[in-house]
């Protein structure tokens, strides 16, 4: 079985389609895309690095694509539900893979800060576009060939040289639909030189009971010096599957973070890769997730250290109850010449039960003698002397349970760079963990907490 | 206000207690000493409930109800205080939020509304005095990075905040320094009524200079073999527990 076949037949028969709802720089691209799908066969479960998903099963499924860029009509109300309180972030929206704005979202932009439709940017900035689209993300990579041959628009973030925005860009992206569906989604964040982004993305799913994939590829470049925090949320359904490809490029003394909160999920497969192409930079990678059900989280993370003094810092935790799965994969390399390199590798799990399933394969392979770097790995069960001295003091074992499991996730929260939004993400986490998910019928996060 | 009548426990198939017999009434303070491994500590779990112990005989009233029938925080609600030998880390659990959880549980319990923020926060202040506790250590998480003094420190607290009808201290001058101990006796003794009592387990004669009891226990291979008045401990200190071990063996 080859589920990619179904995508090459497709691609095939509407090209002109897929191309005329483009720009002519992702356009070029898709050649190439093709070509490498047509070569390739998709990794089987249990192969390196896929060792728990199924990439054949779940792009098996026929999802209707929106190659004719119809307009569905998305409710537009609940996005503005994910508004944050104190904080005035420009919101850009992603219905299904279509771009939306409203009035107002670049109300307060710096001159040199450029956030809009990439179909519209590659048009606009076509030399710019050129430079940075498709360059980092590998197409040998078949989600990222797959997103490449058939994604026509997406998101850019751009900040010119030096320019520091203060204020975070979110990207509320919803999925929405009487039928099932896969979003083609693209994220390009160019930080040049000097300057200083975060982004803040929600991913939400609004029509229950509906399958739908999310096959994203996100870019993220960051040039000399540049600063990128990116925080990323999944609040979907059971009915959602999310394969999302990150690649980062660092430059010299830059730093960058991206932070995957996982509050209510389908299948998850968060890919990250991440390069130094200059010395003294650091990287911080970081996730939660809060797996129960059937739920599945698969994390692959692979960060190369070509350059000296570069550091790494990864933590990833996961609680995963009933016949939930979790899959950490981690893996650094440090290549001969990166002296003082620094880097961390840290996986913890708690399983709640005897259904549930964690797997977890940190990796270090270290060609040069001068580094500091450590892996850790550590699947177990809440610590009974914690929640006896919990109980000691009166609370039942089910409050000391609850606030021992958001203990648990609060040094991953504590991660991210927006105060307002760790605040309200602590709480979105008791709530979680309390079980209130359903007391909003359009957004799992009930986020202005109106009961 | 409590009656432990031949209580017997065990733990991983090895049994400590072996037969326990203790009355202790409200305005009382009680020392219990002994040589290492003796029970000392077995005991305080298995009234406070931890249910790693396993009881296997015997009967624990308190206040005219059979303790050994509650979960450990129905006991907390109903007045028992266990102060820990060593106290938990809990690591992102902040302390004010885990006073409020217990505080207001037991509110719960007893079918009271949850405690307002300012009478919270009020309160909080008010029992950090009695044991010279710092502001900070409340804001952070529970025992967490603290030192063995504020460790120490801290259960004074947390009893402070619960009001237990009857507090055991298990080994709470163990790792304090003389500052230390004199503060976290001088906050047992504010807390001292005569509506409520203490237990003191200790290895030392010192903390019972500060904490006046009124009856010493000794604790020998699970059973109490000698009772008598603050004299015994005094008797202990200057003879060791060998006298008490040749006696017991004897008999």
């Amino acid at each position: 079985m080859n589920a990619l076949t179904q995508y090459i037949e497709l691609y095939r028969k509407n090209s002109d389609l897929v191309n005329k709802g483009s720009s002519s720089v992702m356009n070029r691209l898709r050649r190439e895309a093709l070509d490498m799908i047509e070569s390739t066969v998709l990794p089987k479960k249990g192969s390196e690095n896929y060792e728990t998903i199924d990439l054949n099963a779940l792009l098996e499924p026929d999802y209707g694509i929106n190659l004719a860029r119809i307009d569905i009509d998305v409710n537009p109300k609940a996005p503005f539900r994910c508004g944050i309180p104190n904080l005035t972030p420009s919101i850009f929206f992603l219905e299904n893979d279509i771009y939306r704005e409203i009035k107002d979202a670049r109300k307060n932009f710096p001159e040199g800060l450029y956030v809009g439709s990439l179909r519209n940017f590659c048009d606009e900035y076509p030399e710019v576009a050129a430079r940075y689209y498709g360059k980092i993300a590998d197409i040998r990579n078949p989600l990222v060939a797959l997103n490449t041959l058939l994604v026509q628009d997406g998101i850019v973030i751009w900040a010119g040289k030096n320019v520091e925005v203060d204020f975070p860009i979110q990207i509320v992206s919803i999925l929405e639909n009487g039928m099932p569906l896969m979003a083609l989604r693209r994220l390009l964040v160019i930080a040049e030189e000097g300057a200083s982004l975060k982004i803040l993305t929600c991913d939400h799913t609004q029509t229950e009971k509906m399958n739908f994939l999310n096959l994203q590829t996100i870019e993220v470049i960051a040039g000399e010096g540049a600063t990128v925090r990116i925080c990323e949320m999944e609040e979907s359904t059971e009915q959602t599957v999310r394969l999302s490809s990150m690649y980062v490029s660092q430059a010299q003394s830059s730093d960058v973070s991206a932070v995957g909160i996982t509050l209510y999920n389908g299948v998850t497969r968060n890919e990250y890769n991440c390069n130094f192409t200059g010395k003294d930079s650091s990287l911080r990678l970081a996730g939660m997730a809060i797996e129960d059900k059937k739920r599945v989280i698969d994390t692959y993370s692979e960060v190369v250290h070509a350059f000296p003094g570069c550091h790494t810092d990864e933590l990833f935790k996961y609680v995963v109850d009933d016949e939930a799965t979790a899959t950490f994969n981690g893996m650094i390399k440090v290549l001969k010449g990166a002296d003082k390199t620094e880097a961390y590798q840290n996986n913890r799990n708690i399983i709640g039960n005897e259904g549930a399933r964690v797997y977890s394969k940190p990796r270090l392979e270290i060609y040069d003698d001068d580094v500091k770097c450590s892996h850790g790995s550590a699947i177990g069960q809440l610590d009974q002397k914690q929640i006896f001295y919990m109980r000691t003091r009166g609370l039942s074992e089910e409050q000391a349970v609850f606030l021992l499991k958001q203990a648990f996730m609060s040094d991953v929260i504590d991660l991210i760079s927006l105060p307002d939004f760790r605040q309200r993400l602590h709480t979105l986490v008791e709530r979680r963990f309390a079980g209130k998910d359903r007391n909003c019928s359009s957004c799992r996060s009930n986020c202005l907490g109106d009961d | 206000m409590l009656k432990i009548h031949d209580l017997k426990a065990e733990i991983d198939g090895k049994e400590i207690l072996k037969g326990i017999n203790l009355e202790i009434n409200a305005g009382e303070v009680h020392a219990i000493m002994g040589p290492n491994g003796s029970g000392k500590s077995t005991l305080s779990m298995v009234l406070a409930g931890n249910p790693a112990y396993q009881v296997n005989g015997g009967s624990v009233e308190f206040c005219g109800k059979d303790l050994l029938d509650m979960a450990p925080e129905i006991r907390s609600h109903e007045g028992l205080f266990l102060g820990f030998q060593y106290p938990v880390e809990i690591p992102g659990v902040s302390m004010v939020n885990f006073m409020r959880a217990a505080i207001n549980a037991k509110r719960k319990y007893f079918g009271l509304p949850p405690m307002s923020a300012t009478d919270f926060l009020k309160m909080m202040r008010e029992k950090r005095s009695i044991v010279e506790l710092d502001n900070k250590l409340a804001s952070r998480s529970v025992n967490e990075g603290f030192s063995g003094g504020e460790k120490k420190r801290n259960e004074i607290f947390q009893m402070a905040v619960l009001e237990p009808k009857l507090a055991i201290l298990d080994e709470t001058d163990s790792g304090l320094d003389i500052d230390a101990l004199r503060i976290v006796a001088n906050g047992v003794n504010k807390l001292k009524s005569s509506n409520n009592a203490t237990i003191v387990i200790t290895h030392y004669q010192r903390l019972l200079d500060y904490i006046k009891p009124d009856f010493v226990h000794i604790l020998y291979k699970g059973k109490i073999v000698m009772t008598g008045g603050p004299d015994l401990a005094l008797e202990l200190e200057e003879k060791g527990y060998d006298w008490i071990r040749q006696q017991a063996d004897n008999e």
